[in-house]
């Protein structure tokens, strides 16, 4: 399947995040043809066109935006989801930097066609070269009459908040980032009322991921068709891909979902020399792995259900046979059990007891019981969280038993670092033992 | 340095960007206390409870809930060694147990002269730079035990260091001060920053002909 | 609700119901019915820590898991709303919901030390509980727990530790939702997480021991009650709060004889589950230096202690001397049974119509409203009410300093957005910010002013007071008038004026816990019991029956209130009136001028005995010359001075008390009397409903106020009863509430005030909640979180004496003064606020007047 460069179609040119640079390539075209649709139809052409939220839930996204409640006489928001944290997620920051103005147009779009005035960008705190990106971006949009008062003579109006995080995963999670921006703690909130009903400040909200609100400008052009002409029965359109770790060529790939993870990998020039593929995350850390025998399974919704693991964020990290399962999935485990918010019992305990069964395991001192009792915590998690990162936590360790049960037993025995030199897996040169 | 009275005028200004709401402002405005102070001090929490009118427990249980929130005095740079899976078994453990030795600090210290702090990092959405890591928050993609040596030396220095996708490096209080949300002149750094990872894909589908399906290559 | 047999499907609910299957139970349930609520009402227990009735649903501790058939994870059942037919079904049918709860509670004890045996909550812990009925018998559980010192002291009253918490924030939760005051929070994340204030910040709310209540573990404990019991060794009783009108259920525990601790007990039409921290920790008083036995004045005028015969001898032939001429007072504390005992005796055995309960500032507009809108009304405005009321108008009330559960129940209404509400005051304090309202500024004696205004919708009145005033005409409004305002000339008559205009309803709202028992059971001069007038012959006739007395032995005019009483004893002559008694009662010299000063209460001669060792004077027969006191303490009264040259005028003075008041100084006979954890006993809350107890202490030997009445009594050759408390609430309840003509309220206008000059300023001033009450004395715990003393003035006030804030200021006139650190605060100019008895702030002792008084303020002064 060939790649189809989209929304990274002209990061070879370095402006391609101004105003000047977009408006090269039919930049604002769309919100001209929106600003004279009726909203509800362009909700309309966004479900017909079949996108589906790029966070990782891939929820429909014009069914999302038709649950925001018309004429109800409460403000309306938009809130863009920038807060990319997901391990292995490596395509909203890059699509923040290098096309700006898709997102902000995809934004005001978006934002036309739910009511809504003032939209918000969250964005992760850490990257400070993307918030001043963003920032500026939206400053060349005002400056360009694409924001504020009237706009294009419209007599619509939009401000535009970049706002930035302070450092907590739990934030990309929608209610818990809705928390985050009203300035509480990033802990989420009961569902229902979902964010479309009472969102930020309690008034009907939509959260969509930077990907997805940046895909928007090109469906609206281009119509319905054109989008959903590409990728599968069931996943549409088409995908940002990252592709990370030990391949020769890491980087993002614009495909058609349905792509396999065999023509990726070529197209990133295959796993290192030298070396075999051990296993895949298609989709961040909270997603099940996959080994050699699924590459060519369909990277879209169903085809990465049907070999038991998720699309999630569609950026896939690539581990060869030097790596330690175990200390792989240990230190996923570490993550979560940081980023645990520590609202609910299972998420914030069973990390905590998870963590150190893992650790004795990844220290050769594990006990052959500890094995069924990591299965029974992970299921004692998952479904019971309040959110889905207790999903996310119970989610590696039976995907990787899966595969690598013997990686584990050896747990009981012999270091991950006895069993799998570190320094092998390292990409840097210099470095032989550890 | 304390929080002056110019420090209250810009946390002022921070809330007027949340019309709807003002506690909206918290978040950034806990940032800019950091830019003054180098940590979120307790005046800072008292600053910001008494002008959202909230009480100081409330600020305190916000500026504990998030990382990047530092409640002793960070050094002039904070360096940062994603240790996440996939950027730690790339090369992130072996740079950062070599920092530690280098600096004779482990994680969330500061050197003596106050210069560096280091910090184990989550993923930072740079994992196709693996191993990634940050200097002031900063991306400094793709790094290794050499090239962090060569940053710090230069760091130390004086010497200019530039990100890999962003401006030269300041300082982690300037730093905090653009996440605040404070316009530092330096939103056009480095141009789109589309470096040969994020160029990828683009360069591999114009070699072989895969055209911008949104109009075309030109 | 209704359970109905599982083939009674056919049934249609009525709209407002839903149908669901529980367990395969049918049920019908209001809309809206959280499925863990419908499980109670068919007994199914679901087990639970985070969810509480009264908070908002968290669902972060995830023990309530359900299955609901058709749906892919177990669901909270503290959080979901109960839909049309449901099928839910708990760990008792269901495996999924069982083993998410076995699961969820091996997670919460994995960091849960294993303390119980030295834990405070160890046997009514719902953690050790649950831990039993839902979890399994041991845990997998072999490796670090998380742990942190313990405890820490997060107020001068509650610890905390943290080992033991299951984050389950209940005691955040009730901080802001519940109190107001978000000074506890849940501070770092994941397992980190723990509940903590900030940085030199204590959890100083009135309300923090609730949260010590409704930790479902044992992380929040009271230093009060730590290590001091174990809940099985206690003996339990209902108890009804005694230090305020608010009436709150409690439930009292004692330990051989000794009360161990007091809880906040449910009444979902007062109080709720909750009660302030005065009443859950302030109950020393009840053990600590009581008067043990009675004590008489011997020949050289010293107390001695006497038999019980001896003294009831003594009292009976000193009142018989003074009968007609006795004035009763029994302070704001006693029980309406034992109101009831004084108003009797004082009637029957004294042949007196000289009697008040309020040992305070009054005046005869207060009087006036009571006699004619408020005694004997029974039920009236109510809790439930003012939480569902368009406009909520306070005046001469601080909710949160002077009844906190009507500071509760606003706010949480107001939270709900079913109620509104204002006030009319000096200055916005905490209570009325948390409340939500607008507050109208007045400088004390200008309430009447603002009230009018309200009333006649003045075009001067601002944009809020409109709303205010348009609110009051609304259903549901009403208009909640503080005992303070007695002491602000027009302001009971302009709010009942603005009552009438507006259709609001208008409540009275007394301090203490006594006062509305004591004006419905008759002790107030001019009523009998039921709010009956004395002045109507029916009213007479009915009391007489019940008392079996003839009608004619009944006084048939009002006779003299507390202000009466006192003015009369110290407008005799031989008595000095300028406010300080000066030398003995035998040197004083005789100030025929004071008498002119009575324009209010007429000074009837009466037949009586001289007053002892006062010059006699041919001309003069004395209006009052005994004095009958229960209950009473000298600094309550806005002049205290005066009050003890009335106490030194009296020829003679019996005193019940508790314990050494003060007042034994002037006694001829103290009779030692119960307390209410020794006797059953009743008050009556503002709204009007009664609050019974039961005796805590079976073994107790004491004697009720009443009951020593009634020995008096017989000694006297009248009889009213046995006295105790329960033939005087069957005699009391009985007689029921009037109905009939009642004499006119108050209709005075306020004089118009003068702007003080420079150095000058109106006082303004209500008491703290935890102050220098007697009851509270010793509570070391509690005084702790108590807030500062600081005198309140305005910026350009302060200015005008050269004050700055924080810097000591004076208040003071020609009897005293106060010293306090400034607060600048947004009030009236020309007004200074002070606490009415706090540390370094006794308002009545040290000046000597009340709210309204002109005073000196001057900046700097020595504490």
């Amino acid at each position: 399947m060939p790649l189809t460069p989209n929304l990274t179609a002209h990061w070879d040119e370095p402006d391609s995040y101004t105003v000047a640079g977009y408006e090269r390539h039919h930049g604002y075209e769309a919100l001209r043809k929106a600003l004279e649709m009726d909203p509800d139809d362009i909700i309309g052409v966004v479900k017909d066109s079949g996108l589906r939220g790029r966070g990782g839930a891939g929820f429909p996204t014009g069914l999302k935006w038709s649950f925001v409640p018309q004429g109800d006489g409460k403000p309306h928001y938009l809130v863009v989801n920038g807060d990319e944290s997901e391990p292995g997620a490596c395509k909203d920051l890059p699509l923040m930097l290098a096309s700006s103005q898709h997102l902000i147009e995809g934004m005001i779009i978006t934002s036309y066609a739910i009511r809504a005035n003032h939209a918000f960008l969250y964005i992760r705190g850490e990257v400070p070269h993307v918030i001043r990106r963003m920032h500026e971006a939206v400053r060349d949009a005002y400056k360009a009459g694409y924001l504020g008062k009237n706009i294009l003579g419209s007599g619509y109006d939009l401000e535009i908040t970049v706002h930035a995080g302070a450092g907590a995963y739990i934030c990309g999670e929608e209610t818990a980032l809705l928390s985050s921006l009203e300035g509480m703690r990033g802990q989420p909130r009961l569902k229902p009322p979902f964010p479309a009903v009472a969102g930020l400040y309690a008034c009907p909200t939509v959260v969509n991921n930077v990907e997805t609100i940046s895909s928007v400008p090109a469906i609206l052009r281009n119509g319905a068709d054109w989008y959903s002409s590409f990728g599968t029965e069931k996943s549409k359109g088409i995908k940002v891909f990252s592709v990370a770790g030990h391949v020769n060529n890491p980087g993002i790939f614009e495909a058609p979902l349905g792509i396999t993870m065999r023509e990726l990998l070529g197209y990133a020039g295959g796993i290192r020399d030298g070396h075999d593929l051990k296993f895949f995350v298609p989709g961040g850390s909270s997603v099940p792995l996959l080994t050699e025998e699924h590459l060519d399974a369909e990277l879209s919704y169903e085809g990465m259900e049907a070999v038991g693991t998720m699309l999630g964020t569609a950026t896939p990290m690539v581990f060869d046979e030097t790596v330690s399962v175990v200390r792989a999935i240990t230190g996923w485990l570490d993550f979560y059990k940081h980023e645990s918010c520590g609202k609910c019992t299972p998420c914030r305990e069973g990390t905590w007891w998870i963590d150190q069964l893992l650790h004795s395991l990844q220290d050769g001192t594990g006990k052959m019981e500890d094995l069924k009792q990591l299965e029974d915590l992970c299921a004692q998690i998952l479904g019971r969280s309040f959110c889905a990162l207790g999903d996310a936590a119970a989610t590696p360790y039976p995907a990787a038993m899966k595969f690598f049960a013997g990686e584990f037993e050896a747990g009981t025995h012999t270091s991950a670092n006895a069993q799998f030199n570190p320094a092998a897996s390292i990409v840097f040169p210099g470095v032989t033992t550890s | 340095m304390a929080l002056t009275e110019e420090t209250r005028t810009e946390l002022l200004e921070i809330i007027k960007r949340y019309p709807d709401q003002a506690r909206s402002a918290l978040n950034p405005m806990l940032h800019l206390t950091q830019s003054v102070e180098g940590y979120v001090s307790p005046e800072a929490i008292e600053l910001c409870a008494e002008l959202l009118e909230l009480t100081p427990a409330e600020v305190s249980a916000v500026a504990t809930f998030y990382t990047m929130y530092k409640r002793r005095p960070v050094g002039k740079h904070l360096i940062g060694v994603c240790v996440n899976p996939q950027c730690g078994i790339l090369g992130g453990d072996e740079i950062f147990s070599s920092l530690c030795s280098d600096l004779g600090i482990g994680n969330d210290e500061t050197t003596e002269d106050g210069m560096f702090s280091i910090e184990k990092i989550e993923c930072q959405a740079a994992c196709t730079y693996a191993p990634s890591t940050t200097v002031d928050w900063e991306f400094m993609d793709d790094m290794s035990v050499d090239k962090m040596r060569d940053v710090v030396a230069k760091l130390r220095a004086g010497e200019t260091v530039e990100s890999t996708r962003g401006p030269v490096i300041r300082d982690f209080r300037a730093t905090e001060r653009t996440i605040a949300g404070f316009d530092d002149g330096l939103g056009n750094a480095g141009g789109n920053n589309a470096d040969a990872v994020m160029l990828a894909g683009l360069n591999v589908a114009k070699a072989n002909g895969m055209p911008d399906v949104d109009g075309g290559n030109k | 609700m209704t359970v109905t047999a599982s083939n009674a499907g056919e049934i249609t609910p009525p709209a407002d119901l839903v149908s669901c299957t529980i367990d395969g139970i049918d049920i019908q349930v209001p809309k809206g019915t959280l499925i863990i609520r419908a499980a109670e009402q068919i007994g199914i227990e679901i087990p639970r820590f985070c969810d509480h009735p009264l908070l908002t649903p968290a669902a972060n501790c995830r023990m309530c898991l359900v299955e609901i058939v058709g749906q892919p994870k177990p669901q909270p059942s503290c959080a979901i709303i109960v839909g049309a037919d449901m099928e839910i079904k708990t760990a008792n049918t269901s495996t999924v919901a069982d083993l998410a709860q076995r699961g969820v509670m091996e997670f919460l004890l994995i960091n849960h030390p294993l303390d119980c045996p030295v834990c405070d909550k160890g046997g009514e812990c719902p953690l050790q509980n649950q831990a039993m009925s839902h979890g399994n018998g041991e845990s997998h559980f072999h490796g670090v727990k998380r742990t942190f010192p313990k405890p820490i002291a997060i107020s001068s009253q509650i610890l905390l530790d943290r080992e033991r918490c299951v984050s389950c924030a209940r005691c955040t939760r009730f901080s802001e939702e519940i109190a107001g005051d978000p000074l506890i929070e849940l501070i770092d994340r994941g397992a980190q997480q723990q509940v903590a204030i900030a940085e030199d910040k204590p959890f100083d709310s009135y309300f923090s021991g609730n949260t010590v209540q409704i930790c479902p573990v044992g992380a929040l404990t009271s230093k009060d009650y730590r290590f001091r019991a174990r809940p099985f060794d206690l003996v339990s009783t209902p108890t009804a709060c005694e230090h305020c009108a608010s009436g709150c259920a409690l439930r009292t525990d004692e330990r051989r004889s000794k009360v161990m601790r007091r809880l906040a007990w449910d009444d979902p039409e007062v109080n709720e589950d909750w009660n302030c921290d005065k009443g859950r920790f302030a109950f020393r008083y009840l053990d600590e230096d009581r008067l043990t036995h009675p004590l008489v004045r011997d020949e050289n005028g010293d107390l001695v202690v006497a038999s019980w015969p001896e003294a009831i001898a003594i009292a009976a032939e000193k009142l018989t001397a003074a009968r007609g001429t006795t004035g009763v007072i029994t302070g704001g504390r006693v029980t309406r049974e034992d109101a009831y005992a004084y108003g009797k005796f004082a009637r029957v055995a004294l042949g007196s119509d000289d009697i008040d309960f309020r040992s305070r500032a009054t005046s005869d507009e207060e009087t006036k409203l009571l006699r004619a809108v408020v005694a004997g009304s029974e039920l009236g405005v109510t809790y439930g009410q003012i939480e569902q009321s368009p406009m909520v108008l306070m005046v001469g009330l601080e909710p949160e300093e002077e009844s906190p559960m009507i500071f509760l129940r606003l706010r949480k209404g107001v939270q709900a957005g079913t109620a509104t509400t204002a006030a009319i005051s000096s200055w916005s304090s905490p209570g009325f910010t948390k409340t939500g309202g607008v507050v109208l500024a007045a400088a004390p004696g200008a309430e009447a002013q603002v009230l009018a205004a309200l009333g006649s919708a003045d075009s001067s009145l601002s944009d809020a007071a409109k709303n205010v005033a348009s609110a009051l005409n609304e259903d549901g409004a009403i208009i909640l008038v503080g005992e303070r305002l007695a002491s602000q000339p027009g302001g009971i008559s302009a709010a009942t004026a603005l009552a009438a205009a507006t259709g609001a309803s208008l409540a009275w709202v007394p301090r203490r816990a006594g006062e509305r028992g004591a004006l419905d059971a008759g002790a107030l001069a001019g009523l009998l019991p039921g709010g009956r007038p004395i002045t109507e012959a029916s009213a007479r006739s009915e009391v007489a029956v019940t008392w079996g007395v003839s009608p004619e032995e009944l006084p048939t005019e009002p006779g003299l209130t507390v202000e009466g009483i006192i003015e009369a004893l110290t407008t005799v002559p031989g008595a000095e009136v300028d406010g300080v008694a000066e030398g003995t009662a035998t040197e004083v010299v005789v100030d025929v001028e004071g008498a002119g000063d009575t324009d209010s209460v007429d000074v009837e001669p009466a037949d009586s005995e001289q007053a002892h060792g006062d010059p006699i004077d041919e001309e003069f027969e004395p209006r009052i010359t005994a004095l009958v006191l229960a209950g009473v303490e000298i600094d309550d009264f806005p002049n205290p001075d005066l009050f003890r040259t009335a106490l030194l005028e009296a020829s003679v003075v019996i005193s019940l008390e508790t314990r050494l008041s003060g007042i034994e100084a002037y006694a001829d006979v103290v009779f030692p009397v119960a307390v209410d954890t020794e006797r059953a006993g009743s008050y009556t809350d503002w709204e009007g409903r009664v609050r019974t107890f039961g005796q805590v202490v079976a073994e107790a030997t004491t004697i009720p106020d009443g009951r020593v009445l009634a020995m008096i009594a017989d000694a006297m050759d009248h009889s009213i009863g046995s006295g105790e408390p329960l033939p005087m609430r069957r005699e009391l309840d009985q007689l029921g509430s009037y109905v009939g003509p009642r004499p006119d309220g108050p209709s005075a206008t306020a004089p118009v005030k003068a702007t003080p000059s420079s150095g000058k300023a109106v006082l303004a001033s209500w008491r703290h909640l935890l102050d220098n009450s007697i009851l509270a004395t010793g509570e070391d715990y509690l005084a702790g979180t108590a807030r500062a003393p600081v005198a309140r003035m305005s910026a350009a006030t302060a200015a005008g004496i050269g004050a700055s804030d924080g810097a000591l200021v004076t208040v003071s006139n020609d009897i005293g003064e106060i010293v306090l650190p400034l607060v600048l605060t947004d009030m009236p100019d020309g007004v200074v606020w002070v606490p009415g008895n706090s540390p370094g702030s006794t308002v009545n002792a040290s000046l000597g007047v009340v709210p309204g008084a002109v005073v000196d303020i001057s900046q700097g002064g020595q504490v």
